[in-house]
């Protein structure tokens, strides 16, 4: 039998808490689905609710006409990607050096790695716009991607993860005469799948939705991402036409949403997994 | 001698990842600091050093000002407002209502949506006349107000929605520590016949302090962060009055290309930054019990 809560509510306290709890969850899904009526429904209807309104899919034709949301979303895919392969790679590695090996300074080293914590690329903007046209990169994927790869959260929750897989497992392979990389490869990163399913989802979310440092370091078709390209969109092309925004706003979203709504709790379990220390 | 070569190997794992942070953090953040001492090169004229000069500019700059209040009020509207409904959310998604799961994804939806796009549909919401929210309002006979359009109103919206996009974010944290407190202290409670309240005072909140901290960190950090809706909603205006430090940093440094002088702003964010860390770590990590 399941044990039982004496503090969950009974009665008219659940019946207030369950209306309190969805009124909520109404205004807090509003503006999404406001945006899904608006971009299914013809103009006229964008702010007249009823609900013999026709569906149509003819605003999502007129964005992808308006402005080249196939080549942004490609732009942001090989964005994504790109930082988390640099992610996955470089925090990899340090974290394994950060758990298992004791160096002279690793200590400080280590709080060199977690002052990123606190002082982010995202603040950063204009020193690094100088480096990169220092470095011939401006307008390109790699200088989107570049200041996000050595992710000081990443390093931390990977290391946090390696430091749990018994040190026996790392002997043993050491005796049988396996490199670092090796036992790298084959012990901890197999163990650690999970945490790395939870930084990828968290890491792809977040540099999706990533918008002022990719609006100043690109300035063309070729490089700009999704929430750059929407932002100019909606700004300039097209006035106030409610319709067609929500529909690029939501094509924009779509993998984002769609992913969320098939995955909903490895995606919720994920950001609580990567976000508690 | 292999000692030696084992610190090698850690040194040679830590070393590609360190390097690009070196590059991209750790330099930037000193050569913002240098670079604050010095003249943005124009034409022919390179930079030189001018001391002091940029922070004198800055102190007599009324739009430093403001963006630094409204910067201040931002935090000081968003980080206890999403706090709070965060906590709100949990508790009610953590107890067996009808529904739960649904309830859980519609708070965390806004997480996973870009602000850049959802701002747009809030920007629809408070439009005078025909948006969504003087339809409401209409409804009770409310007079017509440019919500983003007046200087009363501007940064209040802007706050509305950074709550909205933090809160179900925050929610989780609250709802993972909840589901860790072990249930037989509520039996232990209510053997003791305390009431809800007393309970989630004298037990629950307690327990959830670590939590509250690193939300509290998390969305002090965001307050000084979050500006990709202001890029939507109002562009800082009308006169200054929704503008934030970075989105005034992001006007000085790439529309009137002033770097000497983003770099002088930027410093004042980043020491604001330092400063949470040092709270963090000085103050708040002695008084509260951490896991």
């Amino acid at each position: 039998m399941e044990r039982q809560d004496p503090y969950q509510p009974h009665g008219l306290a659940l019946t207030l808490e369950t209306i309190g709890a969805w009124l909520l969850a109404l205004i807090w899904i509003l503006p999404l689905a406001y945006a899904v009526w608006t971009a299914f429904h013809p103009p006229e209807f964008s702010t007249r609710f009823v609900l013999d309104a026709p569906l149509t899919l003819d605003n999502f034709r007129r964005a992808l006409d308006a402005a080249p949301f196939a080549r942004y979303a490609l732009n942001t895919f090989l964005l994504v990607t790109t930082i988390l392969a640099g992610q996955l790679i470089l925090c990899t590695l340090a974290a394994y050096g950060f758990a298992r090996y004791d160096f002279p300074g690793s200590g400080l080293l280590f709080a060199l790695v977690l002052a990123q914590l606190m002082i982010m690329p995202d603040v950063l903007i204009v020193e690094n716009y100088r480096t990169m046209s220092r470095l011939g990169l401006v307008d390109t994927i790699p200088a989107m991607a570049l200041p996000y790869m050595a992710s000081a959260f990443g390093i931390f929750l990977l290391r946090q993860t390696f430091k749990t897989v018994p040190v026996e497992l790392d002997d043993a392979a050491r005796v049988e005469g396996a490199s670092a990389l090796q036992i790298l490869w084959r012990i901890y990163i197999p163990l650690a799948k999970p945490v790395y399913l939870a930084y990828a989802l968290v890491s792809v979310s977040h540099h999706w939705n990533n918008f002022l440092w990719p609006l100043i370091i690109t300035n063309s078709v070729e490089a700009r991402p999704l929430t750059v390209g929407l932002q100019i969109f909606a700004s300039t092309d097209q006035g106030i036409d409610w319709s067609i925004i929500c529909a690029a706003t939501l094509l924009s979203a779509a993998p984002l949403i769609i992913g969320f709504l098939l995955f909903q709790r490895q995606f919720v379990q994920s950001f609580m997994r990567a976000g508690i220390r | 001698m292999k000692r030696f070569s084992l610190a090698i190997q850690g040194w040679l794992l830590i070393l590609p990842a360190l390097s690009v942070l070196m590059v991209f953090t750790h330099w930037p953040a000193l050569a913002t600091f240098i670079d604050s001492f010095y003249s943005t090169p124009k034409g022919r004229r390179p930079s030189r050093f001018v001391g002091l000069s940029n922070y004198e500019q800055m102190l007599s700059d009324p739009v430093f000002w403001k963006a630094a209040i409204n910067n201040l009020i931002f935090v000081a509207g968003t980080v206890p407002l999403s706090i709070a409904l965060a906590l709100i959310m949990a508790l009610w998604v953590n107890d067996k209502l009808k529904g739960r799961t649904a309830l859980r994804m519609a708070f965390f939806t806004p997480t996973i949506l870009p602000m850049i796009a959802v701002a747009n549909i809030w920007l629809f919401f408070f439009t005078p006349q025909y948006g969504l929210l003087e339809q409401i309002t209409g409804l009770f006979g409310a007079p017509s107000w440019p919500w983003l359009g007046s200087d009363k109103t501007a940064l209040f919206c802007v706050i509305i929605v950074a709550v909205w996009k933090e809160a179900g974010f925050f929610m989780i944290f609250y709802l993972a520590a909840l589901q860790q407190i072990s249930p037989t202290l509520g039996e232990a409670a209510s053997l003791e016949g305390a009431s809800r309240w007393t309970f989630f005072r004298r037990v629950q909140w307690p327990l959830l302090m670590p939590t509250t901290l690193f939300i509290l960190i998390n969305a002090m950090i965001n307050g000084f962060r979050l500006v990709d809706h202001v890029f939507v909603l109002t562009h800082g205006g009308p006169d200054n009055s929704s503008t934030l430090l970075l989105y005034y940093i992001y006007e000085v440094g790439f529309k009137y290309w002033d770097t000497a002088y983003a770099a002088t702003l930027t410093t004042v964010l980043l020491a604001t930054l330092a400063l949470i860390a040092a709270i963090q770590y000085g103050i708040l990590e002695r008084r509260v019990h951490y896991r």
